[in-house]
């Protein structure tokens, strides 16, 4: 099975989405003077959209720094964005952003917590793209 | 929290010395997406306002004279009492950004009143938002606890209004914008919406570092008020949903996106979503006018489009994307 790699800030409700998925996961460190995160096996990254919702501010830090490693960037499958619709064309950014820059597919977003029909999707593309592997 | 602690020393707050990061996120994020309806031109509006059917412009100012009591109750009592029971200092300066915020809300409907409506039409709305009984039992509902003395049922009373009961409101301007009426009021409805989802997060983010400190029993106790509280407002909205929109017939489609929202409302607070997918699944059309394409949206001659936005400019260091 494919990993999770993912950040969220302490609202965690990124992290809360993460762990209803009961997949192997990583968490990315959330300050810069906690130890750097690298892995060694096939992740999809879950990343939230932070900042202003732009290009330039709505991927957050860590997960630029955590992306900045080669060998983190080369065991990248595949994004997914959580966020909120309530900011409109902003609606996860960040993924947006992360899929164009790294040539990753975008497979999926979800808002906030995420519905108990968002896992149960995620799950099912999990599956398949490791079929796909 | 008060300025001024229980030893009766007075503290100013220190900017550089967070306690928590999330009220400077919060900050930092509100105070990027300060705006102004006075920006926002409406007079574009007047010919498409003029298309509308009697019984439409008359639906449309009701709706609105509902979002201003709402903003207006937020803005004057309800972001206010959160600040007694503030966990930190810088906290309590993020409630009176809302709560400044709220009142722009409020104050920007009577600006789209003033250029598209009569005098008469306008006093005629805001006598029917005194007069509905379902808009006045909501407020009611709502204050009754932000005058109480739990903390905790503030904070969730002020998330329940924040994330869902704005969008009993927030429906019809979308509804217009999807079939290309009233764009430009849609973009300013687009700038509150994003402002609430801000609000919705914060305050229920507060509330849940709040309830860490609780007893199980007492958590117990919030949750089970929490769902009560909602199905006591929705049971409300619900007859104020159909006494607004049951003359056009859209209802049905309100009511989905009623329970999308509630769901939203509840996650929050850090809470289950309520409502299953079947009923909370909101029309595609209306989720285009939520999420508007920028460049498909933006009309140059008429002057609509969501990208208003001021100040928005951070520069990325080069090696940040360096790959």
């Amino acid at each position: 099975m494919l990993e999770i790699v993912y950040f969220s800030n302490v609202s965690e409700n990124t992290k809360r989405f993460v762990e209803k998925l009961g997949i192997p996961n990583h968490r990315i460190p959330l300050y810069p003077t906690d130890e750097h995160l690298q892995v060694s096996k096939p992740f999809v990254l879950i990343s939230p959209t932070y900042g202003l919702g732009d290009d330039e501010t709505s991927v957050p830090k860590q997960v630029i720094r955590f992306l900045n490693d080669p060998v983190n960037r080369s065991f990248l499958k595949a994004v997914i964005g959580a966020g909120n619709t309530n900011f409109g064309e902003k609606y996860c950014r960040a993924s947006e952003v992360i899929a164009r820059k790294t040539g990753v597919p975008l497979i999926y977003k979800f808002e906030l917590l995420g519905t108990p029909d968002d896992v149960a999707t995620v799950k099912e593309k999990m599956e398949l793209l490791w079929k796909l592997q | 929290m008060t300025a001024t602690t229980a030893t009766g020393i007075t503290r100013p707050v220190n900017w550089n010395k967070l306690e928590d990061s999330i009220d400077l996120e919060v900050w930092n994020r509100l105070t990027s997406n300060f705006w102004l309806p006075e920006k926002v031109p409406m007079s574009n509006d007047i010919p498409s306002w003029a298309t509308l059917r009697p019984e439409e412009q008359k639906l449309t100012m009701h709706v609105f004279t509902g979002l201003t009591l709402l903003d207006t109750i937020q803005g004057t009592v309800g972001a206010l009492s959160l600040i007694p029971d503030a966990l930190t200092a810088h906290e309590e300066a993020v409630y009176t950004n809302i709560s400044f915020m709220e009142s722009v809300h409020a104050k920007s409907y009577s600006s789209i009143f003033s250029t598209l409506c009569s005098t008469d039409e306008i006093e005629e709305a805001f006598r029917w938002s005194e007069e509905n009984p379902y808009l006045q039992k909501k407020a009611e509902i709502v204050l009754g606890y932000y005058r109480g003395d739990d903390p905790l049922k503030r904070k969730v009373a002020s998330t329940l209004l924040e994330s869902f009961l704005f969008y009993s409101g927030f429906y019809l301007p979308m509804y217009w914008s999807s079939r290309a009426k009233l764009t430009n009021t849609g973009d300013l409805i687009r700038l509150i919406i994003r402002d609430e989802a801000i609000h919705g997060y914060y305050i229920g983010y507060k509330f849940q570092k709040q309830m860490e400190m609780e007893t199980q029993e007492r958590r117990d106790e919030l949750k089970a008020y929490t769902y009560d509280l909602l199905l006591e407002l929705y049971e409300n909205e619900i007859k104020y949903t159909a006494d607004l929109y049951d003359p056009l017939g859209l209802t049905e489609d309100v009511k989905h996106f009623l329970h999308y929202n509630a769901n939203k409302a509840l996650m929050n607070l850090g809470f289950d979503p309520l409502f299953p997918k079947e009923v909370s699944e909101v029309s595609p059309a209306i989720l285009s006018a939520l999420s508007p394409n920028a460049d498909e949206n933006h009309d140059f001659f008429s002057g609509s489009g969501s990208s208003y936005v001021i100040g928005k400019h951070e520069a990325t260091e080069d090696d940040d994307w360096d790959f």
